[in-house]
Protein backbone atom coordinates (compact mmCIF):
# COMPACT_ATOMS: atom_id res chain seq x y z
CA UNK A 1 0.00 0.00 0.00
CA UNK A 2 1.63 3.49 -0.95
CA UNK A 3 1.59 6.37 1.32
CA UNK A 4 0.71 9.78 0.33
CA UNK A 5 3.44 12.48 0.82
CA UNK A 6 1.79 14.50 2.34
CA UNK A 7 0.53 12.35 5.17
CA UNK A 8 2.62 11.38 8.16
CA UNK A 9 4.53 8.12 8.75
CA UNK A 10 2.20 7.53 12.15
CA UNK A 11 -1.08 8.35 9.81
CA UNK A 12 -3.44 5.54 10.43
CA UNK A 13 -3.98 2.99 7.93
CA UNK A 14 -6.52 1.07 9.85
CA UNK A 15 -9.50 1.88 12.16
CA UNK A 16 -8.80 0.77 15.98
CA UNK A 17 -9.64 -2.11 17.60
CA UNK A 18 -12.50 -0.30 19.52
CA UNK A 19 -14.02 0.82 15.93
CA UNK A 20 -13.53 -2.64 14.20
CA UNK A 21 -15.54 -4.42 17.06
CA UNK A 22 -17.90 -1.94 16.96
CA UNK A 23 -18.48 -2.28 13.42
CA UNK A 24 -18.56 -5.83 13.30
CA UNK A 25 -20.97 -6.67 16.32
CA UNK A 26 -23.80 -3.62 15.63
CA UNK A 27 -23.36 -4.95 11.61
CA UNK A 28 -24.27 -8.22 12.53
CA UNK A 29 -26.92 -7.35 15.09
CA UNK A 30 -28.57 -4.60 12.91
CA UNK A 31 -28.97 -7.69 9.91
CA UNK A 32 -30.25 -10.17 12.82
CA UNK A 33 -32.60 -7.72 14.42
CA UNK A 34 -33.64 -6.36 10.99
CA UNK A 35 -34.69 -9.73 10.18
CA UNK A 36 -36.71 -10.66 13.74
CA UNK A 37 -38.02 -7.63 12.70
CA UNK A 38 -39.77 -9.07 9.43
CA UNK A 39 -40.57 -12.31 10.45
CA UNK A 40 -42.23 -11.02 14.15
CA UNK A 41 -44.40 -8.85 12.69
CA UNK A 42 -45.83 -11.51 10.39
CA UNK A 43 -46.63 -13.84 13.20
CA UNK A 44 -50.26 -14.30 14.93
CA UNK A 45 -51.37 -13.08 18.51
CA UNK A 46 -49.69 -15.51 20.93
CA UNK A 47 -46.99 -15.66 23.72
CA UNK A 48 -43.86 -16.67 20.79
CA UNK A 49 -45.26 -12.65 18.90
CA UNK A 50 -45.06 -10.66 22.16
CA UNK A 51 -41.63 -12.70 23.70
CA UNK A 52 -39.92 -11.65 20.27
CA UNK A 53 -41.32 -7.88 20.43
CA UNK A 54 -40.28 -7.76 23.93
CA UNK A 55 -36.00 -9.40 22.50
CA UNK A 56 -36.68 -6.83 19.56
CA UNK A 57 -37.18 -3.93 21.84
CA UNK A 58 -34.53 -5.14 23.97
CA UNK A 59 -31.84 -5.40 21.08
CA UNK A 60 -33.00 -2.20 19.54
CA UNK A 61 -31.82 -0.16 22.82
CA UNK A 62 -29.18 -2.19 22.95
CA UNK A 63 -27.75 -1.26 19.53
CA UNK A 64 -29.03 2.33 20.26
CA UNK A 65 -26.90 2.62 23.88
CA UNK A 66 -23.75 0.73 21.64
CA UNK A 67 -24.40 3.18 19.13
CA UNK A 68 -23.62 6.19 21.02
CA UNK A 69 -20.65 4.63 22.20
CA UNK A 70 -19.62 4.44 18.38
CA UNK A 71 -20.54 7.61 17.61
CA UNK A 72 -18.70 9.12 20.84
CA UNK A 73 -15.43 7.04 19.68
CA UNK A 74 -15.68 8.14 16.26
CA UNK A 75 -15.56 11.94 16.89
CA UNK A 76 -12.88 11.19 19.66
CA UNK A 77 -10.54 8.94 16.93
CA UNK A 78 -10.28 10.26 13.75
CA UNK A 79 -10.80 7.24 10.73
CA UNK A 80 -7.83 6.30 8.68
CA UNK A 81 -7.90 8.58 5.63
CA UNK A 82 -8.76 6.99 2.34
CA UNK A 83 -5.00 5.66 0.85
CA UNK A 84 -4.13 8.57 -1.94
CA UNK A 85 -4.07 6.23 -4.01
CA UNK A 86 -7.32 5.23 -3.36
CA UNK A 87 -9.08 8.98 -3.03
CA UNK A 88 -7.15 10.30 -6.14
CA UNK A 89 -8.73 7.29 -8.31
CA UNK A 90 -12.23 8.35 -6.49
CA UNK A 91 -14.53 10.10 -8.92
CA UNK A 92 -16.48 13.43 -6.88
CA UNK A 93 -19.70 11.35 -6.97
CA UNK A 94 -18.04 7.95 -5.40
CA UNK A 95 -16.41 10.88 -2.50
CA UNK A 96 -19.92 12.26 -2.31
CA UNK A 97 -21.42 8.77 -1.95
CA UNK A 98 -18.77 7.51 0.48
CA UNK A 99 -19.09 10.16 2.82
CA UNK A 100 -23.13 10.46 2.31
CA UNK A 101 -23.88 6.63 3.04
CA UNK A 102 -21.88 7.03 6.19
CA UNK A 103 -23.43 9.81 7.62
CA UNK A 104 -27.00 8.68 6.43
CA UNK A 105 -26.00 5.42 8.21
CA UNK A 106 -25.39 6.68 11.74
CA UNK A 107 -28.46 9.51 11.48
CA UNK A 108 -30.33 5.70 11.25
CA UNK A 109 -28.61 4.00 13.91
CA UNK A 110 -30.47 6.47 15.91
CA UNK A 111 -33.31 7.17 14.23
CA UNK A 112 -34.85 3.62 13.63
CA UNK A 113 -34.64 2.55 17.34
CA UNK A 114 -36.02 6.17 18.38
CA UNK A 115 -39.02 6.00 16.36
CA UNK A 116 -39.12 2.28 17.53
CA UNK A 117 -39.22 3.31 20.69
CA UNK A 118 -41.29 6.01 20.61
CA UNK A 119 -44.14 3.93 18.56
CA UNK A 120 -43.89 1.43 21.75
CA UNK A 121 -44.57 4.61 24.09
CA UNK A 122 -47.34 5.78 22.26
CA UNK A 123 -49.21 2.51 21.62
CA UNK A 124 -49.22 2.49 25.37
CA UNK A 125 -46.89 -0.08 25.79
CA UNK A 126 -43.83 0.94 27.55
CA UNK A 127 -40.29 -1.15 26.81
CA UNK A 128 -39.30 -2.14 30.49
CA UNK A 129 -35.75 -3.23 29.23
CA UNK A 130 -34.81 -6.96 30.03
CA UNK A 131 -38.19 -7.02 31.90
CA UNK A 132 -36.60 -5.57 34.85
CA UNK A 133 -36.07 -2.01 34.26
CA UNK A 134 -39.22 0.47 32.64
CA UNK A 135 -37.59 3.11 30.39
CA UNK A 136 -39.16 6.50 29.97
CA UNK A 137 -41.56 7.65 27.23
CA UNK A 138 -40.63 10.58 25.49
CA UNK A 139 -43.87 10.93 23.88
CA UNK A 140 -47.57 10.63 25.03
CA UNK A 141 -49.70 7.84 24.82
CA UNK A 142 -51.66 8.54 22.10
CA UNK A 143 -53.40 6.25 19.46
CA UNK A 144 -53.26 9.13 16.71
CA UNK A 145 -49.49 9.26 17.58
CA UNK A 146 -48.81 5.70 17.51
CA UNK A 147 -50.64 5.00 14.35
CA UNK A 148 -48.72 8.13 12.73
CA UNK A 149 -45.58 6.67 13.85
CA UNK A 150 -45.94 3.40 12.90
CA UNK A 151 -45.10 3.37 9.45
CA UNK A 152 -42.10 4.80 9.82
CA UNK A 153 -39.74 2.20 12.07
CA UNK A 154 -40.61 0.45 8.87
CA UNK A 155 -39.76 2.70 6.17
CA UNK A 156 -35.94 4.23 7.98
CA UNK A 157 -35.56 0.37 8.79
CA UNK A 158 -35.79 -0.63 5.36
CA UNK A 159 -33.71 2.63 4.00
CA UNK A 160 -31.35 1.66 6.64
CA UNK A 161 -31.52 -1.93 4.96
CA UNK A 162 -30.87 -0.64 1.79
CA UNK A 163 -28.07 1.67 2.41
CA UNK A 164 -26.41 -1.41 4.38
CA UNK A 165 -26.47 -3.18 0.99
CA UNK A 166 -24.95 -0.12 -0.60
CA UNK A 167 -22.31 -0.22 1.96
CA UNK A 168 -21.34 -4.12 1.48
CA UNK A 169 -22.13 -3.62 -2.81
CA UNK A 170 -19.11 -0.96 -2.71
CA UNK A 171 -16.78 -2.85 -0.03
CA UNK A 172 -17.57 -5.99 -2.05
CA UNK A 173 -16.55 -3.71 -5.15
CA UNK A 174 -13.36 -2.42 -4.24
CA UNK A 175 -12.10 -5.73 -2.78
CA UNK A 176 -13.12 -7.82 -5.72
CA UNK A 177 -13.09 -5.19 -8.46
CA UNK A 178 -10.46 -2.84 -7.80
CA UNK A 179 -8.37 -5.39 -5.32
CA UNK A 180 -7.28 -2.14 -3.63
CA UNK A 181 -7.48 -3.39 -0.10
CA UNK A 182 -9.64 -1.32 1.22
CA UNK A 183 -11.78 -3.82 3.30
CA UNK A 184 -7.47 -4.15 5.36
CA UNK A 185 -9.02 -1.06 7.16
CA UNK A 186 -11.65 -2.96 8.66
CA UNK A 187 -10.60 -6.23 8.90
CA UNK A 188 -10.01 -7.41 12.49
CA UNK A 189 -6.81 -9.65 11.95
CA UNK B 1 -108.81 2.69 59.11
CA UNK B 2 -108.86 1.02 61.72
CA UNK B 3 -105.10 1.14 62.95
CA UNK B 4 -106.11 -2.40 65.86
CA UNK B 5 -107.50 -4.52 63.33
CA UNK B 6 -105.08 -7.49 62.27
CA UNK B 7 -105.12 -6.54 58.69
CA UNK B 8 -104.14 -2.96 59.10
CA UNK B 9 -101.01 -3.91 61.13
CA UNK B 10 -99.67 -6.29 58.50
CA UNK B 11 -100.43 -3.75 55.94
CA UNK B 12 -98.63 -1.20 58.23
CA UNK B 13 -95.51 -3.98 58.62
CA UNK B 14 -95.62 -4.46 55.18
CA UNK B 15 -95.14 -0.84 54.26
CA UNK B 16 -93.06 -0.25 57.05
CA UNK B 17 -90.36 -3.17 55.56
CA UNK B 18 -90.79 -1.51 51.89
CA UNK B 19 -89.71 1.63 53.22
CA UNK B 20 -86.72 0.45 55.05
CA UNK B 21 -85.63 -1.44 52.30
CA UNK B 22 -86.25 1.27 49.61
CA UNK B 23 -84.16 3.10 52.02
CA UNK B 24 -81.07 1.04 51.81
CA UNK B 25 -81.19 0.39 48.45
CA UNK B 26 -81.45 4.33 47.62
CA UNK B 27 -77.41 4.13 46.62
CA UNK B 28 -77.06 5.04 43.08
CA UNK B 29 -73.74 4.10 41.23
CA UNK B 30 -72.73 7.20 38.94
CA UNK B 31 -71.41 5.47 36.13
CA UNK B 32 -69.79 8.58 34.25
CA UNK B 33 -67.91 9.61 37.45
CA UNK B 34 -66.68 5.44 38.10
CA UNK B 35 -63.91 3.41 36.78
CA UNK B 36 -62.65 -0.23 37.24
CA UNK B 37 -59.19 -0.60 35.79
CA UNK B 38 -56.76 -3.38 36.22
CA UNK B 39 -52.86 -3.52 35.54
CA UNK B 40 -51.05 -6.93 33.92
CA UNK B 41 -47.94 -6.92 33.66
CA UNK B 42 -46.40 -8.85 30.33
CA UNK B 43 -42.68 -9.67 30.35
CA UNK B 44 -42.42 -6.55 32.98
CA UNK B 45 -44.34 -4.20 30.44
CA UNK B 46 -47.57 -3.04 32.88
CA UNK B 47 -50.51 -3.61 30.74
CA UNK B 48 -52.89 -0.82 32.00
CA UNK B 49 -56.89 -1.91 30.51
CA UNK B 50 -60.63 -0.94 32.37
CA UNK B 51 -64.20 -2.10 31.80
CA UNK B 52 -66.00 0.35 30.22
CA UNK B 53 -69.45 -1.53 31.20
CA UNK B 54 -70.30 -2.32 35.30
CA UNK B 55 -73.29 -1.89 37.71
CA UNK B 56 -73.74 -1.89 41.26
CA UNK B 57 -76.43 -2.72 43.23
CA UNK B 58 -75.53 -1.16 46.64
CA UNK B 59 -77.34 -1.13 50.22
CA UNK B 60 -75.06 0.72 52.30
CA UNK B 61 -75.86 1.77 55.93
CA UNK B 62 -72.96 3.12 57.33
CA UNK B 63 -75.08 2.53 60.75
CA UNK B 64 -76.24 -0.72 59.62
CA UNK B 65 -73.25 -2.36 58.16
CA UNK B 66 -74.65 -5.95 59.36
CA UNK B 67 -77.52 -5.46 56.78
CA UNK B 68 -75.47 -3.73 54.23
CA UNK B 69 -74.99 -5.73 51.26
CA UNK B 70 -72.87 -4.65 47.78
CA UNK B 71 -73.30 -6.32 44.42
CA UNK B 72 -71.00 -5.62 42.09
CA UNK B 73 -71.30 -6.68 38.27
CA UNK B 74 -68.30 -5.78 35.33
CA UNK B 75 -69.37 -6.74 31.48
CA UNK B 76 -66.48 -8.46 30.64
CA UNK B 77 -66.57 -7.67 26.98
CA UNK B 78 -66.38 -3.94 27.82
CA UNK B 79 -62.55 -4.91 28.84
CA UNK B 80 -60.11 -2.88 26.97
CA UNK B 81 -56.34 -2.47 27.00
CA UNK B 82 -56.59 0.29 24.51
CA UNK B 83 -55.24 -1.23 21.47
CA UNK B 84 -56.78 -3.03 18.87
CA UNK B 85 -55.16 -6.48 18.88
CA UNK B 86 -55.21 -6.75 22.12
CA UNK B 87 -58.86 -6.15 22.52
CA UNK B 88 -59.22 -8.59 20.04
CA UNK B 89 -58.45 -11.16 22.61
CA UNK B 90 -59.69 -10.51 25.47
CA UNK B 91 -63.20 -12.22 24.69
CA UNK B 92 -61.62 -15.01 23.83
CA UNK B 93 -62.18 -18.25 25.73
CA UNK B 94 -58.62 -18.49 26.71
CA UNK B 95 -59.26 -15.10 28.21
CA UNK B 96 -62.57 -13.90 30.02
CA UNK B 97 -65.11 -16.32 27.28
CA UNK B 98 -66.94 -13.52 26.93
CA UNK B 99 -69.80 -15.46 25.24
CA UNK B 100 -69.98 -17.82 28.01
CA UNK B 101 -69.30 -15.80 31.25
CA UNK B 102 -70.38 -12.31 30.16
CA UNK B 103 -70.32 -10.88 33.61
CA UNK B 104 -67.77 -11.12 36.35
CA UNK B 105 -69.31 -10.48 39.96
CA UNK B 106 -68.66 -9.51 43.28
CA UNK B 107 -71.37 -10.11 46.47
CA UNK B 108 -70.63 -8.92 49.79
CA UNK B 109 -71.04 -11.51 52.69
CA UNK B 110 -69.63 -9.25 55.49
CA UNK B 111 -68.69 -5.67 55.92
CA UNK B 112 -66.05 -4.51 58.54
CA UNK B 113 -65.52 -0.73 59.06
CA UNK B 114 -61.86 -0.01 60.27
CA UNK B 115 -62.38 3.74 61.27
CA UNK B 116 -61.69 6.67 59.43
CA UNK B 117 -63.84 6.15 56.73
CA UNK B 118 -62.06 2.66 55.75
CA UNK B 119 -63.72 -0.68 55.37
CA UNK B 120 -63.14 -4.13 54.90
CA UNK B 121 -65.41 -6.15 52.20
CA UNK B 122 -65.63 -9.13 52.39
CA UNK B 123 -67.22 -11.33 49.75
CA UNK B 124 -66.98 -13.53 46.81
CA UNK B 125 -65.70 -12.61 43.17
CA UNK B 126 -66.83 -14.53 40.66
CA UNK B 127 -64.80 -14.14 37.49
CA UNK B 128 -65.30 -17.10 34.58
CA UNK B 129 -67.77 -18.86 36.67
CA UNK B 130 -64.83 -19.35 39.06
CA UNK B 131 -65.54 -18.18 42.37
CA UNK B 132 -62.81 -17.07 45.02
CA UNK B 133 -63.05 -15.25 48.73
CA UNK B 134 -61.50 -11.68 48.92
CA UNK B 135 -61.75 -9.09 51.31
CA UNK B 136 -61.53 -5.81 49.42
CA UNK B 137 -60.16 -2.77 51.23
CA UNK B 138 -62.55 0.16 50.46
CA UNK B 139 -61.56 3.61 51.27
CA UNK B 140 -64.91 5.99 51.28
CA UNK B 141 -64.52 9.95 51.03
CA UNK B 142 -67.65 12.27 51.02
CA UNK B 143 -68.39 15.72 49.01
CA UNK B 144 -71.89 16.92 48.57
CA UNK B 145 -73.94 14.07 47.80
CA UNK B 146 -71.53 12.01 46.16
CA UNK B 147 -69.59 9.34 48.11
CA UNK B 148 -66.52 7.92 46.22
CA UNK B 149 -65.89 4.57 47.29
CA UNK B 150 -61.77 3.45 46.30
CA UNK B 151 -59.46 0.57 46.49
CA UNK B 152 -56.89 -1.92 45.26
CA UNK B 153 -57.55 -5.68 44.82
CA UNK B 154 -54.67 -7.48 44.10
CA UNK B 155 -55.77 -10.96 42.23
CA UNK B 156 -53.91 -14.37 40.84
CA UNK B 157 -55.39 -14.39 37.14
CA UNK B 158 -55.08 -18.07 37.20
CA UNK B 159 -57.06 -18.50 40.18
CA UNK B 160 -59.42 -17.40 37.36
CA UNK B 161 -58.38 -19.24 34.74
CA UNK B 162 -58.05 -15.89 32.97
CA UNK B 163 -55.59 -16.79 30.10
CA UNK B 164 -55.13 -20.72 29.51
CA UNK B 165 -53.41 -22.93 27.77
CA UNK B 166 -50.14 -21.08 25.94
CA UNK B 167 -50.83 -18.18 28.26
CA UNK B 168 -51.02 -19.45 31.41
CA UNK B 169 -47.50 -18.98 31.64
CA UNK B 170 -46.69 -16.69 34.36
CA UNK B 171 -43.12 -15.76 32.73
CA UNK B 172 -45.19 -14.20 30.15
CA UNK B 173 -48.00 -12.46 31.84
CA UNK B 174 -47.80 -12.34 35.24
CA UNK B 175 -50.61 -14.06 37.62
CA UNK B 176 -50.72 -10.99 39.68
CA UNK B 177 -53.15 -8.49 38.49
CA UNK B 178 -53.90 -5.49 40.66
CA UNK B 179 -57.46 -3.89 40.30
CA UNK B 180 -58.69 -0.53 41.06
CA UNK B 181 -61.34 0.76 41.21
CA UNK B 182 -63.16 4.37 41.67
CA UNK B 183 -66.84 4.16 42.48
CA UNK B 184 -68.87 7.20 42.49
CA UNK B 185 -72.84 6.38 44.44
CA UNK B 186 -75.33 9.17 45.42
CA UNK B 187 -77.49 8.29 48.49
CA UNK B 188 -75.00 7.19 51.04
CA UNK B 189 -75.71 8.17 54.31
CA UNK B 190 -73.39 10.71 56.63
CA UNK B 191 -70.05 8.56 57.70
Amino acid sequence: MTTSATSTATAPRRYTRTAMLLHWVLGFALIGLFGVGIYMTGLPFSPQRLKLYNWHKWAGVTILVLSALRLLWRATHRPPALPSAMADAMPGWQKLAHHGTHGLLYTLFFAVPLIGWAYSSAAGFPIVFLGLWQLPDFVPVSKELAEAIKPWHQITAFAMAGLVLLHVAAALKHHLIDRDGLLARMRPW
Amino acid sequence: MNLSSPLSRIVLGAALVASAQAALAQQQLVPAQSEVQFTARQMGVPLDGHFKKFSAQVAFDPAKLATSKIAFTVDTGSATLGSRETDAELPKPTWFNVPKFPQAQFESTAIKALGGGKFEVAGKLTIKGNAQNVVVPVALTQSGPTTTATGTLPIKRLAFKIGENEWADTSMVADDVTVKFKLALTGVGKL
